[in-house]
């Protein structure tokens, strides 16, 4: 590489007058991640997801993804062909309506083994809300339906609980959204938006707290070696010899409250150990050099050797495992919320959506799918592309 | 070497009885009490304190965990304390149909996956080895859910081409029928990661001086790659499959989930779903110890593979 060059305007930008500074570790390798085209692209890629989910976070963008602005299944914009199902579901809506005024808790109990049933008995809800008798429909309604109860609630705080007629509600909803909507007739792209927040943040706070329990493991090991290094390994391997996907279920299984500090405790707690390794190597490699002992010599006690000496000098592989980890846990996260052990049922990630997904796709609605995979690949792509562009520019010499 | 393995051996123990620990302290310690799990709603205490008594954890701890150990060692784990079958024998029925689909995907993933890795290695920085390498990059970012929910719909539902999923009683029909479509799923997906692995572990190896001196000897591409370059790359290929080996048994439970194959994996996401302790306390402990012995597997592999490998 051409390096004088590199290092000429890397110590202008220093702004070191009249001395010569060599430039750092740091601006190096910020100077080889510009230089390289994809890292720059993957990078705005990341930053944009992560723009979007603090945006989320803080309320706001998809603030309102609950709410039910759209037909149920309203296909996205660009597919007006694919209508098909929906209108069937509307065709259904004039059916449903005369059974609301009398008997509808009486038909509702017959009506118990058919297919429809949850549709119609949501399309009555809604019918049945808006029109004068709700409290009679309503109490038949909870019978079958487990989730009346929080569809009316809903329903409440959005401030269309009585009054109103039939057709309002209907004209509220449109029929087609950007990205389609999902069951409920909830904007899939808010929906998406809202999971995209609840999966980076689980991904990069599991990968903060498996970094951070590595590292300090790694670095007491490495450095202390002897007693504390034996410990330290034998405790390492109990956990890597167990496969993570089987420790991740066990911790699922015995851990019963759900929640996202939940999973944050489960992939951080069970995914440190090859950070472990790593770092404990380094110090070994690190712990004898001369400068360190130059460090014990000037009387510097081992905390500060460990942490303001040797810990700079190796802070370069523990980003780059901070940067897979966060990949990773991502990953895990969507398979641990698909199969209901991650995140809560009231909480939007992409795992839950692809869960929703794979029913909604044997009736041809494939759009909350294709939202969510899209979504996650993109993220997932940057974020790796990027992490390689990353370990390049910080240790050339692995190329 | 026979006293190299007996040592390694001995080194499991301290290693087993930690994970023993560790699982005793997670289901027992931490897990809290699962008679009220048990009992479910129509509980009263009389029933509580007899089921408490059945399970052996109204002993304290000390007493718990020797009964622990006692499980871990005879192989005896009791019943499941959800379908009330006996643990081991539940293994027994369930492995036949995990090993037909692990055994084959391992074989036709390590060819395929190897054979790949020495063609983008051959012609590295070509366009075709970045192609290559992107193309992986990308389908490793798809989540092997989109995969199984998309394979399942398009191949088996929408065309036909697979049953859409069960498990039959014949060899052959399991094999060909119902186990084709998880098989090749979990190739696909396990492709990209691996071209991508074992790639480096080949690069590592193309520059060396040797293969210049096979060349300079007139050596045939061929012999050069495949029996010079894939010798020496052997060694980090062989741990990377030892190290898959055992994950093989659980690691495809989505898979058997998707497709109702009655495996170990499926076995162990309905008894998380149940909270059914004694299927999972058995099988996170037999797999860490076939872990373990897969590692020291892999190790005397080694030595059979490269002989300048010293045991020690």
């Amino acid at each position: 590489m051409n390096a004088v060059p590199i290092a000429a305007s890397a110590a202008s930008t220093a702004g070191a007058v009249g001395i010569e500074r060599s430039p750092g570790l740091w601006s190096l390798a910020w100077k080889r991640l510009m230089s390289d085209r994809v890292a720059i692209v993957s990078m705005v890629v990341v930053i944009v997801f992560l723009l979007l989910s603090l945006a989320s976070l803080l309320g706001l963008v998809a603030k309102d993804w609950n709410r039910e602005v759209a037909v149920n299944y309203a296909p996205p914009t660009w597919f007006k062909d694919s209508h098909k199902p929906a209108a069937d579901l509307k065709a259904g809506a004039p059916d449903a309506g005369p059974a609301v005024d009398g008997a509808a808790a009486k038909v509702e109990v017959v009506n118990d083994r058919d297919p429809l049933r949850e549709v119609i008995a949501e399309l009555k809800t809604q019918l049945g809300q808006s029109t004068g008798g709700a409290a009679n429909a309503d109490s038949g309604i909870k019978v079958v339906d487990p989730l009346a109860d929080v569809m009316a609630e809903l329903r409440k705080q959005l401030g269309r609980s009585g009054d109103g007629a039939a057709t309002q509600v209907e004209e509220k909803r449109v029929e087609h959204l950007p990205f389609g909507a999902d069951k409920w007739g909830r904007d899939v792209l808010k929906k998406v938006i809202q999971g995209s927040e609840t999966s980076i943040l689980v991904g990069f706070a599991a990968a903060v707290v498996a970094t951070i329990l590595g590292t300090l493991l790694g670095a007491l090991a490495g450095y202390f070696g002897g007693k504390v290094d034996d410990g330290l390994n034998w405790f390492y391997s109990i956990f890597s010899s167990i496969p993570y996907i089987l420790l991740v279920l066990s911790i699922a299984a015995v851990l019963k409250q759900k929640g996202v500090l939940t999973v944050v405790l489960i992939l951080g707690l069970t995914g440190w150990t090859s950070i472990f390794r790593l770092v404990r190597a380094e110090y070994l490699k690190h712990k004898a050099r001369d400068y360190v002992r130059a460090a014990k010599a000037i009387g510097a006690t081992d905390m500060r050797r460990m942490w303001v000496h040797i810990f700079p000098n190796i802070s370069h592989v523990v980003l780059v495992q901070l940067s897979l980890h966060v990949v990773l846990f991502i990953k895990s996260e969507v398979i641990l919320s698909f199969l209901g052990f991650g995140v809560p049922v009231d909480t939007v990630s992409w795992g839950s959506m692809l869960n929703e997904a794979q029913n909604e796709l044997i009736l041809g609605y494939w759009w909350q799918l294709a939202a969510a995979t899209a979504f996650m690949a993109i993220l997932v792509t940057a974020f790796s592309l990027f992490t390689d562009a990353l370990r390049d520019a910080l240790d050339p010499k692995l190329k | 070497m026979g006293a190299y393995v007996l040592r390694r051996l001995w080194q499991i123990v301290p290693t087993m009885a930690g994970v023993i620990l560790l699982i005793f302290v997670l289901f027992n310690v931490v897990g809290g009490d699962p008679a009220y799990l048990l009992a479910g709603k129509i509980s009263n205490p009389e029933q509580i304190a007899n089921i408490r008594k059945q399970l052996g954890i109204d002993e304290p701890y000390w007493m718990q965990l020797l009964i622990f150990v006692k499980q871990v060692v005879t192989f005896d784990f009791g019943a499941s304390w959800s379908t009330n079958e006996v643990v081991s024998s539940m293994f027994a029925s369930r492995l036949p149909a995990s090993l037909m689909i692990g055994i084959p995907l391992l074989i036709l993933e390590t060819i395929i996956a190897v054979t790949i890795a020495l063609a983008v290695a051959y012609v590295r920085g070509s366009f075709t080895d970045r192609a290559a390498m992107v193309t992986c990059t990308i389908a490793q970012s798809v989540s092997i859910l989109v995969y199984i929910i998309v394979f399942q719909y398009v191949l088996a539902y929408k065309w036909g081409l697979f049953p859409v999923q069960g498990w039959g009683n014949g060899f052959f029909e399991n094999l060909f029928k119902f186990a084709a479509l998880p098989v090749l799923i979990a190739l696909v997906v396990s492709l990209a990661p691996n071209i991508r692995l074992y790639r480096t572990f080949l690069l590592d190896e193309v520059n060396q001086d040797y293969v210049r001196t096979a060349r300079a000897k007139g050596l045939s591409e061929n012999r050069v790659m495949f029996v010079h370059v894939l010798r020496n790359a052997s060694i980090p290929i062989i741990t990377n499959l030892m190290i898959q080996l055992p994950g093989l048994l659980v690691g495809l439970f989505l898979i058997e989930r998707f497709f109702s194959v009655p495996g170990i994996g499926r076995e162990v996401i309905l008894a998380v779903e149940r909270s059914d302790f004694p299927v999972i306390k058995a099988v996170t402990v037999y797999v860490a110890l076939a872990t373990m012995l897969a590692n020291l597997a892999a190790d005397l592999l080694y030595k059979a593979v490269d002989p300048r490998v010293e045991l020690k």
